[in-house]
């Protein structure tokens, strides 16, 4: 099955790639963008058929590696979950 | 203990890249060759002293220091440190420090978004009792290089409260003939090196390692380091 994880910044935290995103749109002439946040997402194909053991297996991944729960949140997507 | 029976490890990951100038470094100062460990080995031998070495270990993939900082030696450095070892961290050594957590904080990407390499002043904060901090004077100023992109320090304010209470902050960016901005990365509280709570794990992101001769431009990396290792030994 496959897990999509989201990662984003929390807030409060500083992204100066995502103001600098911004300014970028906003010279293009895009004046309506205001705060932009950069994340990122982690497409994982694990060997596993039950959703909800998959789920809690991503979640102990996002905790020990993929992310910084210091200055990240995560989301778990499961596509195939019903 | 002289200097010379100071038993000093420096850790070795994929994309290290300044394990040998600390390794020469260290052996200048105690006339003893440190040990290079490469990061698959599962045990470390005894060691006054572990180095985790800058560097840009697994090519900064994922987040900087993530990937080293779930490696096998880990475990072992880990273990030293929950035994009082002492511990340094430089640069890429502190973001693998923050990243298992034996230093609070995380480093994130500088506020403006340049690598930033270039002398830095530091000035030594007021800290708990700390063998990286207790041959210095307060108040001394340091002129020592950094060279990084990540090096901007982020915790919470109460965090930040805390660690600033229980003096665990080392190093700030400080005014001095380097040109440029003092904080060259937007750390918060212009912080440049935080101890652990207990005073034995050290990291930080200018590289003393960078400031031994005078043909580097400076001297300041070899005093620090010298009054560490005297530290270690006393």
């Amino acid at each position: 099955m496959q897990a999509i994880v989201n990662i984003s910044l929390k807030e409060g935290v500083l992204d100066p790639q995502g103001r600098a995103i911004s300014h970028s749109l906003n010279d293009l002439g895009f004046n309506e963008v205001g705060e932009v946040r950069v994340g990122k997402q982690i497409l994982l194909e694990i060997d596993e058929t039950d959703p909800a053991r998959l789920r809690q297996r991503v979640a102990r991944m996002c905790e020990t590696l993929l992310s910084n729960t210091v200055i990240e949140d995560y989301s778990i997507d499961i596509p195939d979950e019903q | 203990m002289t200097l010379s029976a100071l038993r000093v490890a420096i850790i070795v990951f994929p994309g290290s890249n300044c394990d040998r100038d600390m390794m020469v470094a260290i052996e200048q100062l105690t006339s003893r060759r440190p040990a290079l460990v490469w990061h698959k080995e599962a045990s470390l031998d005894a060691a006054d002293l572990v180095i985790i070495p800058g560097g840009f270990s697994f090519g900064d993939y994922l987040r900087c220091g993530a990937l080293a900082g779930r490696s096998p030696i880990m475990n072992a450095v880990l273990d030293h440190a929950a035994r009082g070892g002492a511990v340094m961290g430089i640069c890429n050594g502190f973001q693998i420090l923050t990243e298992t957590s034996m230093v609070p904080g995380v480093l994130i990407r500088n506020a403006g978004l340049k690598f930033s390499c270039r002398n830095v002043g530091l000035q030594l904060c007021e800290t708990l009792a700390s063998p990286f901090t207790a041959g210095l004077d307060l108040g001394e100023n340091l002129t020592i290089p950094i060279a990084h992109n990540e090096g901007n320090y982020f915790a919470d304010a109460d965090e930040l409260d805390r660690i600033e209470g229980n003096g665990q902050v080392a190093f700030r960016y400080a005014a001095s003939d380097a040109a440029g901005p003092v904080n060259p990365n937007g750390a918060s509280r212009d912080i440049a090196g935080v101890l652990s709570s207990n005073g034995r794990v050290l990291g930080m992101m200018p590289h003393p390692e960078r400031a031994m001769s005078k043909l580097h431009g400076g001297t300041d990396g070899a005093k620090f380091l010298l009054k560490s290792l005297e530290a270690l030994v006393s």
